[in-house]
């Protein structure tokens, strides 16, 4: 499917005959994606190295560090197939990824930044901007990152979107710089809402509300995530549903806001309100599958997990009402090292053009999160698996996770409805705050009561 | 570290006997030469680092992960002022001493059965190996399997409930400080066992049987010839117990559901958003603490004399 020895004669279509569309609907991002799947067919979708360099690139080596939801092997893997060179994927956890970024810059390639880090990896000066005419679909990004908007619809600023995040004056700028410009900070390459999850058995009605988390009826069978940066925001959506205080900016909370936040949560741990806190994607799925919690903050492929298991667990849909609840949103992007320059770089620059190309986007669909080009992914994408994933209709056929096993039922509907119904329900993004420091001392606080 | 600290706080023990100056030149090189691997790894991969956490915790920062070279105390102030600090300490001591008196009575009472009921020889030291085997597999490995065992649906609360003694499941047992007991004391005994029974095998037998001949209880032999000839494991397995628990994390935030924190678990959220001189701080708060202990045991205890006895 991705033919390189035609080189770089071929016009990309998808640069070309989709000229998208400052305010993109549904509708012609959906036509534009069918153009582009149909001229496809007979095209390449990523340019290649001419034939000269393919002796020289050979040697090259590319290493792309970040969380393992986002810097995955077997899309390593294909990128090295397709382009010739080599790609290393390497995984660590959220704060061991940034204090590596951060501290040993030359160890590293390509950071795998969400927004937050990559406004700190600015900060300390360890990325060099992304010059945006080098990424050819970058036109085709949706507006949701480089305009900050979708449909008219403006995306919340509360927290750290990746629009505020995305870019910077100067490629070596170590401000962020409000509105667009030619150089960013790093390129979205795979997101998505997070909210709740739950046991629709078990809970007995449906979920739309954060503040169900902390409901006494729960008392001893919730869970919230315990990385604090985002944990706390969990907990702010949750007393703001419940109507308990309303937050300035549940991204950047003021000390107080923070303190009520984690006297809150003190309080609700010595009811007995959680049975446990989780960090890691398995052991959320653990604590549901094991029927230790019947409700939760999770993530989207941690719920399809459990739903392998043959246990019933639905993905709450917590859209934006009365100017509460809404997802909790997340954005990984892949950031330039400084240290990169010649060959390497050209070399990282394909990379990212080979990432927006569309092969990852479909392989992320498979569990659940979204490209940011879901145009080039729709390609990579079977009409059930775009029906069932991106639209959120009725699967009408039997869908199978990235690896090809059957996942889903035919007839299922995804939680939260389609693509463009949880995206513009995000109603704050992960974050550090200015109160980091503070925030985390009150955290342990909580953990420690 | 333990080893370390063991070993500089023998050296002045050593001192009085043979002063420098009694030492040859060649013997004073030979000795050099003999610690010599030891502090070819010390050096580079414990004493550098610390001195590095050191310097970093008298800097400042921007609390964006930027540090500025500089003496400050304010990190040292505001781990000492917090409330936070004394409370993850309590917790953490906590879970030392309960972790201490389960793996020392489980750990004495295993190396006394193998030294003195076991009579073959053979056998006490196919025993002896046998209680590693659990140590074949990884730490985390050994932690991780309590799970389906104490959870909720997990094999003790099926039992439980099966047999009609329970009508709940005890949430008590999993994500609980029992569970994290649990986990600590099934990690930890065999540093007990393997010093206390390497002391008990060395106490001579015909010492019991004379005190038998005059006439003494077991547990007057307990009392007075076993545990005091075992003093010296005894004490080597609390340094090992002690500064483990004291300096973990993980088994703390698994075991316990993220329901209680310790020390390290505080100060690895510090980094985790970056504010490296508070985390510095604590960990060398950590590292003092750590060292006032071992040489408390090592005080109460002779560990030098009593294994050269």
């Amino acid at each position: 499917m991705l033919d390189r020895d035609k080189g770089t004669s071929t016009a990309n279509p998808v640069g070309t005959s989709d000229k998208p569309a400052k305010k993109l609907s549904r509708r012609t991002l959906l036509k534009g994606a069918a153009a582009v799947a149909g001229a496809a067919a007979g095209s390449d979708a990523i340019r290649g190295f001419p034939t000269i360099w393919a002796q020289e690139i050979k040697d090259i080596e590319l290493r792309h560090v970040g969380v393992s939801y986002s810097v995955v092997k077997a899309i390593g893997d294909q990128a090295a197939k397709d382009l010739g060179f080599k790609v290393t994927m390497q995984n660590l956890d959220t704060s061991a990824a940034i204090n590596r970024f951060i501290s040993q810059p030359n160890t590293v390639d390509i950071a795998d930044l969400e927004g937050w880090q990559a406004k700190l990896a600015a900060k300390r000066g360890v990325i060099q901007g992304i010059e945006v005419k080098k990424v050819k679909e970058f036109d085709n990004i949706l507006p949701i990152f480089t305009k900050g908007e979708i449909d008219g619809h403006k995306i919340p600023r509360q927290g750290i979107s990746p629009y505020e995040a995305m870019y910077i004056a100067k490629p070596d700028s170590t401000d962020l710089n409000d509105g667009v410009t030619e150089w960013a900070t790093f390129l979205p390459q795979v997101y998505n809402a997070d909210s709740i999850g739950y046991r629709p058995d078990l809970v007995g009605h449906e979920v739309t509300e954060w503040k169900d988390l902390i409901d006494p009826k729960f008392k001893g069978k919730a869970a919230i995530l315990d990385v604090p940066a985002i944990g706390i925001m969990d907990a702010a959506l949750c007393f703001e549903s419940a109507g308990l205080i309303k937050y300035g900016n549940k991204g950047n909370m003021t000390k107080e806001e923070i303190d009520f936040t984690c006297n809150k949560l003190i309080e609700l741990k010595k009811q007995g309100q959680f049975r446990a806190t989780w960090t890691t994607f398995d052991q959320s799925v653990q604590l549901m599958a094991a029927g230790e919690v019947v409700i939760q903050s999770m993530w989207s492929p941690a719920v399809a997990a459990v739903r392998v298991k043959e246990i019933p667990c639905v993905y709450a849909p917590v859209n934006i009402k009365n100017g509460k609840e809404g997802y909790r949103g997340w954005c990984n992007g892949m950031g330039l090292m400084k240290h990169l320059s010649g060959k390497k770089l050209d070399a990282a620059y394909e990379y990212l053009n080979w990432y927006l190309s569309g092969w990852q986007g479909g392989f992320v669909a498979r569990y659940g999160y979204y490209s940011p080009v879901p145009s080039t992914a729709k390609k990579f994408l079977t009409p059930a698996e775009w029906a069932f994933w991106y639209e959120g209709q009725p699967a009408p056929e039997v869908v199978n996770d990235p690896y090809g096993v059957p996942m889903e039922k035919s007839g299922t509907k995804r939680d939260g409805g389609s693509f463009l119904d949880r995206v513009k329900n995000i109603s704050c993004w992960n974050t550090l705050m200015d109160e980091a420091a503070y925030m985390n001392k009150r955290w342990n606080d909580f953990k420690v009561a | 570290m333990t080893e370390f600290e063991a070993f500089a706080d023998m050296q002045p023990s050593l001192s009085p006997a043979l002063s420098p100056a009694q030492i040859s030149p060649r013997a004073n090189l030979a000795g050099w030469l003999y610690v010599s691997p030891l502090v070819l790894v010390l050096v580079p991969f414990f004493v550098a680092p610390i001195l590095v956490v050191l310097a970093a915790s008298f800097f400042a920062t921007d609390g964006f992960g930027g540090l500025t070279p500089g003496f400050t105390l304010a990190s040292y102030v505001e781990v000492l002022h917090s409330a936070l600090t004394l409370k993850l300490y309590l917790a953490t001591i906590k879970f030392t001493v309960v972790t201490w008196i389960f793996t020392l009575i489980i750990g004495f009472f295993v190396a006394y059965f193998l030294v003195f009921h076991v009579r073959n020889q053979l056998l006490a030291i196919g025993l002896f190996l046998l209680c590693t085997v659990p140590f074949w597999t990884s730490n985390i490995i050994r932690m991780i399997s309590w799970i389906p065992l104490l959870g909720k649906e997990g094999l003790i609360n099926q039992a439980l409930l099966g047999l009609g003694v329970i009508r709940q499941p005890l949430e008590v047992l999993l994500f609980s400080d029992l569970a994290v007991v649990i986990a600590y004391v099934h990690q930890l005994t065999i540093f007990m066992i393997v010093p206390i029974f390497n002391s008990m095998a060395r106490i001579d037998k015909k010492l019991i049987e004379a005190a038998i001949d005059a006439g003494a209880s077991r547990f007057d032999i307990m009392r007075l010839i076993v545990v005091p000839m075992s003093k010296s494991g005894i004490a080597l397995g609390t340094i090992f117990v002690v500064s483990i628990v004291m300096g973990d994390f993980f088994v703390v935030k698994v075991m316990s559901g993220g329901g209680s924190a310790s020390v390290v678990s505080a100060f690895y959220e510090d980094v985790g958003v970056l504010q490296y001189p508070s985390a510095a701080a604590s960990a060398v708060l950590l590292t003092l603490v750590l060292v006032a202990i071992v040489s408390l045991i090592l005080r109460t205890v002779d560990i030098r004399q009593e294994i050269t006895r």
